[in-house]
């Protein structure tokens, strides 16, 4: 495969005559998937027999706490591309991604403290991984205020790929704080290549299908507010251009 | 149809409505948005081409 092509849909126009295609079916399979997993999960799903019902909250949390990392690693990418190639696409890439990062960490942070209250009997700990995953969410809301705050777009992506670059430790943080500091309520992680340390195949199988479901979830979003995104620059550029005269 | 979900019936239910209601709300405001901004970018475009 020649990776110099992959820098062909650093071009606006490229880019949006591509999504139109693929867009629909990345976002049909999305709903499929979610719906699917979650009905599956939800339904067709015995208890644990230590946590009883709970079990089926990890349906939602182990997922969307994947992606509350993931997101961020992404938009680090592309963030990075900004830097390097000064591609457009890429940082509007990156800032279309973060509500949809936001959103995934609330709902990680949500799911966690309802499940946390009756496994822990607590709603909130200063546990490790909670609270990079606190700070995590208050790094993507930065985020979107700093491309909100700034006028000019370049200026804009040049500082958000900055604070993109610092939050990345956060990021991380939020995926090996558990390995890190061996202490905390949160168990470790649900998900692993090592098949011995994965939930139970029972549970295992539609979980993956949610895992599924969110990533195509994720996809779809980025793809439609890229789109969006690329609209928005070329209305100011336009309204720019008139006013100049 | 609906599973027993015992004690912590509240628990899941409750999860499942947040993380749902979130979802929903994410996606119809990601579609309003692009649906606003096509429609400001060919207002834009077509006042342009009038004004040469």
């Amino acid at each position: 495969m020649n990776l110099n092509a992959l820098w062909a849909y650093a071009n606006p126009k490229k880019f949006i005559q591509t999504t139109d295609k693929v867009l629909p079916w990345v976002s049909v399979l999305a709903v499929v998937s979610l719906v699917v997993g979650l009905i599956w999960g939800f339904f067709f799903t015995p208890e644990d027999y230590r946590q009883g019902s709970t079990v089926k909250i990890i349906y939602l949390h182990v997922p969307s706490a994947l992606m509350a990392i993931n997101v961020w690693l992404m938009m680090l990418v592309t963030s990075l591309v900004w830097i390097v190639r000064r591609h457009h696409v890429s940082a509007l890439a990156a800032r279309a991604a973060a509500p949809v990062g936001a959103v995934m960490t609330l709902i990680a942070l949500a799911t966690g403290a309802i499940w946390g209250q009756p496994m822990w009997g607590t709603w909130w700990a200063w546990d490790p991984r909670l609270t990079s995953f606190l700070i995590l969410f208050l790094f993507y809301l930065g985020y979107m205020a700093l491309w909100e705050a700034i006028e000019n777009d370049d200026t804009a992506a040049d500082l958000t790929s900055i604070l993109c670059l610092v939050g990345s430790v956060f990021a991380l943080l939020s995926r090996y704080a558990v390995n890190f500091w061996n202490q905390g309520l949160h168990q470790g992680a649900s998900l692993s290549l090592d098949k011995e340390e994965n939930v139970a195949d029972v549970f295992w199988y539609p979980l993956l299908v949610c895992i599924a479901g969110f990533v195509l979830l994720f996809i779809a979003l980025v793809l439609l507010r890229t789109r969006t995104e690329i609209r928005a620059r070329r209305m100011r550029a336009l309204l720019a251009r008139e006013r100049m005269g | 149809m609906m599973p027993d979900l015992g004690k912590y019936a509240e628990a899941v239910l409750s999860s499942y409505a947040v993380s749902i209601a979130l979802l929903v709300v994410l996606v119809w405001m990601s579609l309003r948005r692009a649906k606003r901004v096509n429609k400001q970018l060919e207002d834009v475009e077509s006042k342009v081409k009038r004004n040469g």
